[in-house]
C-alpha cells in the first residue's frame, strides 16, 4: 500500500480521528509546559529583562508562519500533480491558520520592539517580509472565497501559491536590497556559535514543538471540515436531483 | 500575432478603449500628491521617485481587468484558445498590446510629471530609464492576475488584492533606481535587477497565464 492512500477521503476520515485529540493533548500539553517554562522559570536577560520572554511566542508563531506556506506550496503542488481532493482541501485549509500565525508574529514583534528598538514598526527587511506575507495569504484566500466551482477554485489557487511562492521570495531579497534592518539575524541555527542561549533555547524548542503539533492539529482538523462540507453539498445536489 | 496584437491596439484606441484612461489617472494622483503633503517642494523632490513610480503602478492596475474581460465576454478568447497560436503567445501578445497602451505612454508622460514634483534633473535619465525597463514586468504580471479572475463577475478589487503584492520587487527596484540616480549614487544594480525581474516574468509567467486560461475556459 503505497502512502497515497491515506489521502483517500473516507480513510483520511478514518485515520485523523483518533489521531486528531491526540494531537491537540500533545500540542496543549507541550504549549503549556514551554510557555509556563519560558515565562515562570527562566531567568531575565541581562540586558533586556522580562521582555525577552515574548520570545517564547514570536519565534514560534514567525516559525510557522512561512512553514504554513511552504506546506501550502506543497499540498498546491501534490493537487497540481496528483490531483488528490484532500491535498486541495488541506491547502485551502492551513492559509487562514497562516494568517493567524503571521499576526501573532507581527503583534508581538511590535510589542517586543517597542520597549528594544523604541518604536512598535520599522521599515525593517524582515518585517516588511513579513507584512508582504500577509498580504499573499490573502489574495490567497480571497481567490478561494471567490470562485464557486471547487475544482476551479483549487486549480487556480494552486496556481497563485506557486507564483505567489517565487514573487514572495523576490520580495524578501528586493526588501534586504531596499533597507538594512533593525532585526537580529538568524540566531536559532544548529551549526552556530552566537545562539540564543541553553536556559531559554530548551522551552523555545519546547515551545515550537507545540506550535508546529497545534498547526498539524488544527489542519487536520479544518480540513475534515471542509470534506465534511463538501460531502454535504454533495447531498444536497442529490437529494436536489431525486 | 502580430495580426492578434495590431486588432488589440486597435481596440485599445477606438471605440472608447480607455486608451487616455490610464493616463489621466495617473496625471491625477500625480498632481493630487502635493496637495496631500503641501507644496514643499524639497520633500516633493525626495518623494518624486516614489511617487511616480507608485502612481504608474495604480495606472497600470486600472487597465488591467480589460485585458481578457471583453474577449471572455464575447467569446473571442475560445477561439484564440482553439486557434493554432499557442495560448502561451496569447498570453504574450496581449501583455504586450497592454504595455503598448498603457506602459509606454506612462513612461513618456512621466518626465513631464517629474517637473510638477520638483525631480533632480539628474533623476530624469534613471525614471525614463526605469519605467521602460520596469513597466512591461508590471503588464506581465498583471496579465497573469487579469487571466487568474477573468471568469469572475466581480473580479476589479480581488484582481488588484492578488496583484499589488506581486508588483513589491518591481517597485522597491524601480524607484531605488531612481533614488540613487537622483543622489549621484550608482543605480546599474537595481536597475539590473529589475531587468531580471522583467525578462524572468516574460519567460516564465506566460505559461502560468496560459495554464490560468485553460483552466478558466474549462
Amino acid at each position: 500500500m503505497s502512502m497515497w492512500e491515506y489521502a483517500n477521503p473516507k480513510r483520511f476520515m478514518g485515520w485523523t480521528r483518533p489521531v486528531l485529540p491526540w494531537t491537540f493533548a500533545l500540542a496543549g500539553a507541550c504549549l503549556v509546559v514551554g510557555l509556563i517554562w519560558g515565562f515562570f522559570f527562566t531567568p531575565d536577560d541581562f540586558r533586556q529583562g522580562s521582555t525577552v520572554k515574548i520570545i517564547y511566542l514570536h519565534v514560534p508563531a514567525a516559525l510557522m508562519a512561512i512553514n504554513a506556506w511552504i506546506m501550502m506550496l506543497v499540498a498546491s503542488l501534490i493537487w497540481v500533480v496528483r490531483r488528490h481532493h484532500v491535498s486541495a482541501l488541506a491547502a485551502r485549509a492551513a492559509a487562514p491558520i497562516g494568517v493567524v500565525f503571521t499576526l501573532i508574529a507581527l503583534f508581538t514583534g511590535g510589542i517586543w520592539g517597542q520597549p528594544m528598538w523604541g518604536t512598535y514598526w520599522a521599515w525593517d527587511p524582515r518585517l516588511t517580509s513579513f507584512l508582504i506575507l500577509f498580504l499573499f495569504y490573502l489574495g490567497y484566500i480571497a481567490l478561494w472565497e471567490a470562485i464557486e466551482d471547487p475544482d476551479t477554485a483549487a486549480d487556480l489557487t494552486a496556481v497563485l501559491c506557486m507564483v505567489g511562492s517565487v514573487f514572495a521570495i523576490l520580495s524578501r531579497y528586493a526588501v534586504l536590497f531596499w533597507n538594512q534592518g533593525l532585526h537580529q539575524g538568524a540566531s536559532l541555527s544548529l551549526d552556530k556559535e552566537e545562539n540564543v542561549a541553553d536556559v531559554f533555547w530548551l522551552p523555545l524548542l519546547v515551545c515550537i514543538a507545540g506550535f508546529v503539533l497545534l498547526f498539524i492539529a488544527l489542519v487536520l482538523m479544518r480540513t475534515r471540515t471542509e470534506i465534511r462540507a463538501r460531502r454535504i453539498r454533495a447531498l444536497e445536489a442529490r437529494a436536489r436531483r431525486a | 500575432m502580430i495580426a492578434l496584437l495590431l486588432r488589440d491596439l486597435r481596440l485599445a484606441i477606438r471605440a472608447g478603449g480607455g486608451f487616455g484612461l490610464g493616463l489621466a489617472f495617473f496625471l491625477i494622483v500625480v498632481v493630487l500628491v502635493p496637495f496631500g503633503v503641501g507644496p514643499d517642494t524639497e520633500l516633493l523632490s525626495r518623494i518624486a521617485p516614489g511617487i511616480l513610480w507608485v502612481a504608474s503602478l495604480l495606472a497600470a492596475l486600472l487597465s488591467l481587468d480589460r485585458i481578457f474581460a471583453l474577449d471572455y465576454e464575447d467569446g473571442s478568447l475560445a477561439l484564440l484558445a482553439t486557434s493554432p497560436l499557442p495560448l502561451e503567445g496569447v498570453a504574450m501578445v496581449k501583455a504586450a498590446a497592454h504595455w503598448i497602451t498603457t506602459g509606454l505612454p506612462l513612461t513618456l508622460a512621466a518626465p513631464a510629471l517629474g517637473f510638477l514634483l520638483s525631480l533632480t534633473p539628474e533623476a530624469y535619465p534613471y525614471l525614463l530609464l526605469s519605467l521602460l525597463i520596469g513597466t512591461p514586468a508590471l503588464s506581465m504580471i498583471g496579465t497573469f492576475g487579469a487571466a487568474l479572475t477573468v471568469g469572475l463577475r466581480r473580479g476589479g478589487l480581488l484582481l488588484s488584492l492578488l496583484v499589488l503584492p506581486l508588483y513589491v520587487p518591481t517597485l522597491i527596484f524601480g524607484a531605488e533606481a531612481i533614488r540613487r540616480g537622483a543622489e549621484g549614487l550608482d543605480p546599474t544594480g537595481a536597475l539590473m535587477l529589475m531587468a531580471g525581474i522583467t525578462a524572468g516574468s516574460f519567460a516564465l509567467l506566460p505559461f502560468a497565464t496560459a495554464s490560468v486560461l485553460r483552466i478558466n475556459l474549462r
